[in-house]
Formats: C-alpha cells, sequence, structure tokens
C-alpha cells in the first residue's frame, strides 16, 4: 500500500495506525474531539496528553510532528489566551494596573481553553499525518454514504477529492514551468510591494485557469470514454476492511472516554 | 458479441452546434476485425471527431455507427460500445484519473461493476501486456509521457476491448517514447487480434498500418494500403499532406526517369530497387 503522494502533511511509514482502517480513525477522531470538549480538569487533559503521546509513539510519527500543525493557528491560540485572561471575572487576584485585573479564574480558564484548541488540533493532526489523503476520501465516500438517500453527492465529493490529489503535482509542474517562462520574458514575481506583486502573479493565473479549464474538459472526456457514469452501480479495487486492531483502538478509545466521564463526575 | 467485431460507418455526418459548415460529411467506412487502420488529414480535417463518434461520446448527426454490432444511437447501449471500443488520447496527463497506476487501471473496471476479485488479475495481465507491471503501485505524475500512455493503454486493456481508438496519442510524445507506444499497440494488435484505429500526423507511423485512410474537410478521399496512398504524391500535397521521406524521394527519381516499382515506403524498400535497376558493378 505504497502511496507515492508526499503532499499534504501524510507521514509516510509504517505503523499499527496507518494500518488502521481509515473509517475507523476518522469515527475515533470524532470521538477524540468529544472528549476534549468533556474533560472538565488538568487532570483529565494530562491524561489525554499520555494517550496522544501514546500514540504518536505507535504511529512512528514523531511527537514534534504533531505540534508542528500548531504553527499556523499560533495567533489564534495565543489570542484566546489572551482574552480569556483579561476579561474572565474572577475573585482571586493576582495582579492590578490601569485596567488590567489579572486573576487566577481568569488564567486558569486561558490555560484550559488554549489547551483544548492545542489538543483539538494535535488530535486531528494525528489523523492527517498517519492517513493519505486517498484513503481519507474513501472513507469520506464510504461514511457518508447513507446521506445518499437525502441526495448528498458522497462519491461526487470523494471523486472530486481524489482528482484535485491526482493533479495537484501536474498542476504545480505547470505553474513553475509558466513562471520560468514568464520570468524568460522579465516578469518579477519576487520584488515589490503587495499591489505590484499580486499584479505579476496576473500574467502567472490565466495561464494557469485556462489550461487548468482545458485538462478538465479533457478529463471529462477520458472518464465518459471509460464508462464513468457517477458512483451508481460501482465496484472498488480498494476495499477497507475492519481488523483486530480496529477493535483494539475503538476499545482504548471507549476506556479513554469512560475516564474523562467519570472524572467529570467525580472530580 | 466477438464474432462481429466490426466498425461501421454508414453515411456519417456531424455537426458541431456553433458550426456553420459539419466537421464530417458523408463518411462511410468499414473497419474489419483485427485491422489496423491508421487515419490521417490535416489540422482540423475531422478526425478527433470521427474518433468521438466510433466511441459514442458524440452520436451522428446523420447516418449511423455501428460498433461491434451496436448502434451507437441507442443510448442504453452506450457502456456495451465504450467498453469494446476503448479510447487513448493526446495528452498522456490528462486522462490519468487515479493517484497509483493500478487504481488507473482499476477506473474502468470499478465503471463497469466488475467484482473486486475478478479486477486483480486483469490488472496484472494489462499491466504486463503493456510492460508496466513494475509500475503498479507509482504514482503516475512520476512516470514519462511514453509510460502514461501505456499506462492509458493498460486502462482499456482491462476492459477487454475488441477496438482501440488513439487520436495523436503519440503527438506529445517523444520519438523513444512514441516508439515503445507504437510498438505496444502493434503488439497488441497482432497478438491479441484488437482491431486499432491510428490517428496521426507522422506519415511513419501511418506507413506501418494495414490501411491509410486520408481524411480531408470531413471526407475520406483517399483509402488503401500505405504504399497506394503514399504514391498519390501529389493528391497528398493538395491536402497539405506529406509523404513519407523515401517516398517522396522515389517519386522525384520516377519523374527523372528511373523506371522504380511503385509502393515504397523505406529506406531499405528503396535502396533494393536501385540496387535492381542499376546493379553495383562488383570491383575486380
Ligand atoms: N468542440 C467543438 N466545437 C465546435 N467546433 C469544433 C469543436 N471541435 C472541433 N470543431 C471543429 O470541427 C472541425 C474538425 O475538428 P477535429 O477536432 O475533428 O479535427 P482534427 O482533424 O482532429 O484536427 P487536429 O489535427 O487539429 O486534431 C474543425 O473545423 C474544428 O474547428
Ligand atoms: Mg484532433
Amino acid at each position: 500500500m505504497l502511496n507515492n503522494i508526499t503532499m499534504g502533511q501524510y507521514y509516510p511509514v509504517d505503523s499499527r495506525v496507518h494500518r488502521l482502517d481509515p473509517r475507523i480513525k476518522l469515527i475515533l477522531t470524532i470521538v477524540f474531539i468529544v472528549i476534549v470538549f468533556i474533560a472538565r480538569t488538568f487532570l483529565g487533559y494530562a491524561v489525554i496528553l499520555a494517550f496522544v503521546y501514546l500514540a504518536s509513539r505507535l504511529a512512528n510519527v514523531p511527537f514534534r510532528m504533531l505540534l508542528r500543525g500548531l504553527k499556523p493557528l499560533r495567533l489564534i491560540i495565543i489570542l484566546t489566551f489572551l482574552l480569556n485572561l483579561l476579561f474572565t471575572t474572577g475573585e482571586t487576584l493576582w495582579l492590578e494596573f490601569w485596567i488590567v485585573r489579572i486573576t487566577k479564574e481568569g488564567f486558569m480558564q486561558a490555560a484550559f481553553y488554549s489547551l483544548r484548541l492545542v489538543f483539538l488540533v494535535i488530535g486531528t493532526s494525528l489523523l492527517t499525518l498517519t492517513t493519505s489523503p486517498v484513503s481519507l476520501a474513501d472513507a469520506i465516500e464510504i461514511l457518508l454514504t447513507p446521506l445518499k438517500k437525502i441526495h448528498f453527492p458522497a462519491h461526487e465529493l470523494a471523486m472530486m477529492m481524489t482528482i484535485a490529489l491526482r493533479f495537484i503535482p501536474t498542476l504545480l509542474e505547470e505553474t513553475d514551468k509558466i513562471m520560468k517562462a514568464q520570468m524568460a520574458r522579465g516578469a518579477d514575481f519576487e520584488s515589490g510591494n503587495l499591489i505590484s506583486r499580486a499584479k505579476a502573479m496576473v500574467p502567472l493565473l490565466v495561464p494557469l485557469f485556462v489550461s487548468a479549464f482545458r485538462r478538465a474538459g479533457d478529463l471529462a472526456m477520458a472518464m465518459e470514454s471509460r464508462c464513468y457514469h457517477g458512483g451508481d452501480g460501482r465496484t472498488r479495487l480498494r476495499v477497507l476492511k475492519i481488523t483486530k486492531n480496529d477493535w483494539i483502538a475503538c476499545g482504548v478509545m471507549a476506556v479513554l472516554l469512560a475516564l474523562i466521564i467519570l472524572e467529570g463526575i467525580f472530580l | 458479441m466477438k464474432s462481429d467485431s466490426r466498425v461501421q460507418l454508414n453515411d456519417v455526418s456531424y455537426s458541431y452546434e456553433e458550426q456553420a459548415a459539419p466537421a464530417l460529411s458523408g463518411v462511410s467506412a468499414l473497419i474489419q476485425p483485427g485491422e489496423f487502420v491508421a487515419v490521417l488529414g490535416h489540422n482540423g480535417s475531422g478526425k478527433s471527431t470521427m474518433a468521438k463518434l466510433l466511441n459514442a461520446l458524440f452520436v451522428p448527426t446523420e447516418g449511423n455507427v455501428v460498433v461491434c454490432g451496436y448502434n451507437t444511437r441507442e443510448e442504453k447501449l452506450v457502456w456495451e460500445i465504450r467498453q469494446r471500443a476503448g479510447m487513448i488520447f493526446q495528452n498522456p496527463d490528462n486522462q490519468i484519473v487515479a493517484t497509483v497506476v493500478k487504481e488507473d487501471v482499476a477506473f474502468g473496471l470499478e465503471n463497469l461493476g466488475v467484482p473486486t476479485e475478478e479486477m486483480i488479475p486483469r490488472i496484472e495481465s494489462a499491466l504486463s501486456a503493456v510492460r508496466m507491471s513494475a509500475y503498479a503501485d507509482k504514482a503516475p505524475h512520476m512516470l514519462s509521457g511514453g509510460q502514461k500512455q501505456r499506462v492509458a493503454i493498460a486502462g482499456i486493456l482491462a476492459m477487454e476491448p475488441s477496438v482501440i481508438i488513439a487520436d495523436e496519442a503519440t503527438a506529445m510524445l517523444d520519438p523513444s517514447g512514441r516508439k515503445e507506444v507504437l510498438e505496444t499497440i502493434r503488439t497488441l494488435n497482432r497478438q491479441k487480434g484488437i482491431t486499432v484505429v491510428w490517428i496521426t500526423h507522422f506519415m511513419e507511423e501511418a506507413a506501418l498500418a494495414d490501411r491509410v485512410l486520408v481524411v480531408t474537410d470531413g471526407q475520406i478521399k483517399l483509402s488503401g494500403t500505405p504504399a497506394e496512398v503514399f504514391d498519390r504524391v501529389e493528391e497528398m500535397r493538395e491536402m497539405h499532406l506529406d509523404v513519407p521521406h523515401m517516398t517522396a524521394l522515389a517519386g522525384e527519381l520516377r519523374e527523372a526517369g528511373m523506371p522504380l516499382r511503385p509502393g515504397i515506403l523505406t529506406v531499405e524498400e528503396l535502396a533494393e530497387e536501385v540496387e535492381r535497376l542499376c546493379p553495383l558493378k562488383s570491383a575486380t
């Protein structure tokens, strides 16, 4: 099952976590999100942290890879922390100057909410790091299949995702080619202010869009000529199978869920 | 239905909606099972339109196209026809759907609803027929143009077609890729008896066919063996088409007074003929 796509976040190593059924992984990730939301104490978060750490070890994914997912969201996390810190009303005063009042309760809540965000990001990163985008598309299609009854385009959505994944390398290559061609004609993509740089993108984007539309037309024709007629009556080469590992993973997640619920009741 | 794997065009015309002049008008042809037919014609002569009619991608405005006994007019038969008459397009990038080679080969089978267990051996044999087995798990964007076209051929082959239609399948390839793809198709034609409709503008490729059809302004103007067609150098010139270099040279030699036989296509044939007319005096 070697997938040569080195795209997005996928971390292509072999592990028990990688081999889990993508449907199960997707569902378990949703359960994990729920768990993060119902955790009430820092002890609960400590348990969740231990769980995530062990899962990353089991997945052969370095823990810092998980943390990398936080980088694009750092601003939001810091903002969450600051807003909660400053605007939570509390009793135990820690610090007061000018109009700023920092209380113990405010600090606790700020830490709690920003940790919640951190865990949400780490949990979903664990999914995308250990599941190739194509398997994810598969999982989404199968899980959404019941929605077909209300005319939700589950198959079409997954097909779109696969085609997008298939064409990203092709379009990147093409972008590179056009960029070089325009640079040879004196185009400058690097210097100048934001506006002049945005202007420089126009001669890049126009040919790229034109070619993408032509490709789409060609591909539609090629797909039709290979008997493509939507998802009805379609079989698949890749069949997903639930194994013992998947049941174990479900069990572990159930234990985590139980622990967090108990912690909410008794602490 | 293997018994009738002929391709028939009966007085076929086709007009694009926004176009005043028809792209094809009154075309008739009969392609026999196992035949390798090359289609030549200058830009805009209607070759691609003809190819799409053979695959039920288009339905003729007038006349009938019958593939393997199925009329392309009957909507219910569209999938039967497309399974029997597979099509390869010009741009290798724009006809590969999946992110892994073997999954792309599976695409047609998945659409036909073939059970998974049956798919695997069919994919394997299709890939080995185009000598791409070693690339089954690779990503298509890592392959060369010729390899991509061979994957496209495997994708058609897995559907077990009787006819393969190639619309300038070698036009975007380098010489070695071109040779690779043409040889693959010729082998399939000879060994599996698959009928081939080979649209091209390379005269050297057409010279290898059993029969050549020349399309101009939406009509078949010439039809015959490569030797017969290419000997009509003047007519070909009028249609803005070249003939293979050796045929052209033979024509000029003939005009200069050398009584060469007709139907010369390759260097070897020309050399042999010259040798026959003026044997080299062995140096004693
Ligand atoms: N989608 C279309 N809409 C309108 N007219 C079209 C369309 N495609 C082709 N035509 C016209 O139909 C005629 C035949 O086109 P066709 O693509 O069959 O030619 P061709 O022989 O394949 O040419 P080429 O060698 O350039 O591929 C041309 O005059 C062309 O302008
Ligand atoms: Mg064409």
